[in-house]
C-alpha cells in the first residue's frame, strides 16, 4: 500500500541443497524476498547462515535447487546462457569480498571490460571508465595493475567495473570484509552515494554494523531462512548511539572494532526485537 | 494489490531489450588479455612450453632418425615408405622396435601437453567466473584459452620440432660423417618437422579444449568457489 514501486528482485521460495559426505547440506531453507528498485538492502546474518549462497542466488550466479529467482519479473531459471550473460553484463554490477579484478589488466582496462562485451567502441568506453574511475576518487591511478593497489583502492575500482554498464542492480558480497574500519567506511559512504545519485539498486551483504546506517532495510538471515525484515524507520532511534559506540569502540579495541561493533549489533537486535511487532 | 506485469510480459520486454542490444565477444580483446597473461605468467607459460617442447622434440627425433636410417642403409624389403602421416603409418606397421618409440612420444605428447593445459586453466577459475559475471559469454572464455593455448602450443611445437630435428642431423653426422648430407631426404625431414608443429598444436588446443570448455560452463558461483 504504502509503495507502489516495482519490484526489481524477488525471491520465491528458495532453497538451495548443497552435496556433502552421503546426504545433502540445505543452505537455504525456503526464502521469500521483494526487493524494490532504489532501495538500498543489507543482508545480515551469522557466517554459515546461507547469505552468500543467497547472494548467488539473487545475482544469476547459481542456480536454486528449488524456488523462483525473478529479476525484474523474469524468472532467471528459464533464460539460456547468453540471455543470463545479457543480464549480468547490463543489468546486474557485482562486487566482491576478494574484489576479483583481472590481475593481468590495469585498473581502466577491468573498468573497461564489460564496456567492450556490452559492445562500446574503445574510445567510448575509455572515456567513461575514466569518468567512473575519476568518480569513486582513482582518477590518477587508472593504469595501475591491480597488485600495484591497495586494497580500498581495489574495491573502489571493483566499484567502478560494477557500475560500467549502467545496471540497474549491484549485489555487493562483503564489499568492506578484507578493508580496514576507515576504509570500508569510505566505500559504504561511496555505495550510498551512487545509489543516491544514480538510483540503483544496492544489494549488499555484510556483517559490518555500520552498513546499517546507510541501509534501507536490513534482512536478516539465520540458518538458511530470513529471520526478520527491518526498515531503517523502524531502528532510526538507534542509529546515532550505534555509530557512536561503534566509532568509540575502534579507539580502544585496536585493529578491527570487531567486538564494539558485535555488542553494538546485538543491542540492536535486542531492541529492534522488543521494538518492532 | 497494484497490477503485477505477468511473467510471459516480462520475459517479451527483456527479450525486446536484449534485440536492440547484444553481447560482444571481442577477438580483440581476447587477444590482448591471452598475450597479458602469457606476459605476466610468464615463467608459468615456459613451463608449460616447455612441456610441448620436449614431447615434440622426442616425436622430431624418432621420426627423422628413422629417416635418416632407411636413407643411410636402404633397405630392399622395407614397407616403409612416403612422406608425412603416410610415413608415420607405415613406420608403425613395419618396425616394431620404432612403432613402440613413435607411440611413447605421441603418449609422452598427449599427456604432457594436456596436464600442461588443464593446470593452467584450473589455476584460473576465479578469473573465468569473475569475467563471466561481467557478462562474458561462454564462447569468449573457450576463445581466450584456446588463443592462449595455441600460442604457446605454436612456439612449443615448433621450436621443439627444430630443435629435435638438428639433434637428429648433427648426430647423422657425427655418425656418418659429413657425406650423409647428400644422400638425406631433405624434404621429407622437413615435413616431419611441420607434421610435428601441426601435430602438437592441434594437441595442445585439444587439451586445452576440455578444460576450457568445462570452466565455460560453470555456473559462475562454482567458479569462483573452487580453490587449486
Amino acid at each position: 500500500m504504502a509503495s507502489t514501486q516495482e519490484n526489481t528482485v524477488r525471491a520465491r521460495a528458495v532453497r538451495k541443497r548443497f552435496p556433502m559426505g552421503e546426504g545433502y547440506l540445505e543452505a537455504l531453507k525456503g526464502i521469500d524476498l521483494e526487493i524494490k528498485r532504489g532501495e538500498y538492502i543489507s543482508i545480515m546474518g551469522p557466517s554459515g547462515s546461507g547469505k552468500t549462497t543467497l547472494f548467488n542466488m539473487i545475482g544469476g550466479l547459481d542456480k536454486p535447487s528449488d524456488g523462483t529467482v525473478y529479476i525484474d519479473e523474469v524468472d532467471i531459471a528459464q533464460l539460456d546462457a547468453y540471455e543470463l550473460a545479457w543480464l549480468r553484463c547490463r543489468k546486474i554490477g557485482y562486487i566482491f569480498q576478494t574484489f576479483n579484478l583481472i590481475p593481468v589488466m590495469t585498473a581502466l582496462e577491468n573498468v573497461t571490460l564489460p564496456m567492450i562485451f556490452a559492445g562500446l567502441s574503445n574510445d567510448e568506453a575509455i572515456s567513461k571508465g575514466r569518468g567512473l574511475l575519476e568518480t569513486v576518487g582513482l582518477g590518477e591511478r587508472w593504469q595501475h595493475k591491480p597488485t600495484e593497489l591497495s586494497g580500498g583502492q581495489q574495491q573502489r575500482v571493483a566499484i567502478a567495473r560494477s557500475f560500467a554498464n549502467d545496471p540497474s542492480i549491484i549485489l555487493a558480497d562483503e564489499p568492506t570484509a578484507n578493508l580496514d574500519l576507515k576504509t570500508g567506511h569510505d566505500i559504504i559512504e561511496l555505495l550510498r552515494k551512487l545509489n543516491k545519485e544514480m538510483g540503483v539498486t544496492i544489494i549488499s551483504n555484510t556483517h559490518d554494523p555500520s552498513m546499517l546506517n546507510v541501509s534501507d532495510r536490513i534482512i536478516w538471515i539465520r540458518d538458511g531462512r530470513v529471520d526478520r525484515i527491518e526498515a531503517r524507520s523502524d531502528i532510526d532511534i538507534n542509529v546515532g548511539t550505534i555509530g557512536g559506540d561503534v566509532l568509540g569502540g575502534v579507539g580502544s579495541a585496536d585493529s578491527h572494532g570487531g567486538a564494539a561493533g558485535k555488542h553494538a549489533m546485538d543491542r540492536l537486535t535486542g531492541e529492534a526485537t522488543n521494538g518492532g511487532q | 494489490m497494484d497490477e503485477q506485469i505477468t511473467h510471459e510480459e516480462a520475459i517479451r520486454r527483456l527479450r525486446t531489450d536484449m534485440k536492440t542490444s547484444s553481447v560482444a565477444t571481442p577477438f580483440a580483446t581476447a587477444l590482448k588479455i591471452a598475450f597479458q597473461s602469457l606476459r605476466i605468467r610468464f615463467w608459468r607459460s615456459i613451463i608449460t612450453i616447455a612441456g610441448i617442447f620436449f614431447a615434440i622434440a622426442f616425436l622430431v627425433s624418432v621420426l627423422n632418425s628413422a629417416v635418416v636410417e632407411l636413407a643411410v642403409n636402404p633397405d630392399e624389403g622395407s614397407q616403409v615408405s612416403g612422406t608425412g602421416i603416410r610415413f608415420i603409418l607405415t613406420l608403425l606397421a613395419a618396425e616394431p622396435r620404432q612403432a613402440w618409440l613413435v607411440t611413447m612420444s605421441l603418449i609422452v605428447c598427449v599427456i604432457g601437453i594436456a596436464n600442461a593445459m588443464l593446470m593452467s586453466v584450473t589455476e584460473r577459475y576465479k578469473e573465468i567466473g569473475t569475467m563471466k559475471c561481467l557478462g562474458a559469454l561462454d564462447i569468449f572464455v573457450i576463445e581466450l584459452f584456446l588463443l592462449e593455448s595455441g600460442f604457446q602450443g605454436l612456439v612449443g611445437s615448433f621450436a621443439g620440432a627444430l630443435i629435435g630435428a638438428g639433434l637428429v642431423l648433427v648426430s647423422a653426422l657425427v655418425k656418418h660423417g659429413f657425406a650423409v648430407m647428400g644422400i638425406l631426404p631433405w624434404s621429407q625431414m622437413v615435413i616431419n618437422i611441420l607434421l610435428a608443429t601441426v601435430i602438437g598444436l592441434l594437441l595442445t588446443l585439444l587439451g586445452a579444449s576440455f578444460p576450457a570448455y568445462r570452466a565455460s560452463q560453470m555456473p559462475p558461483a562454482d567458479a569462483m568457489r573452487t580453490e587449486v
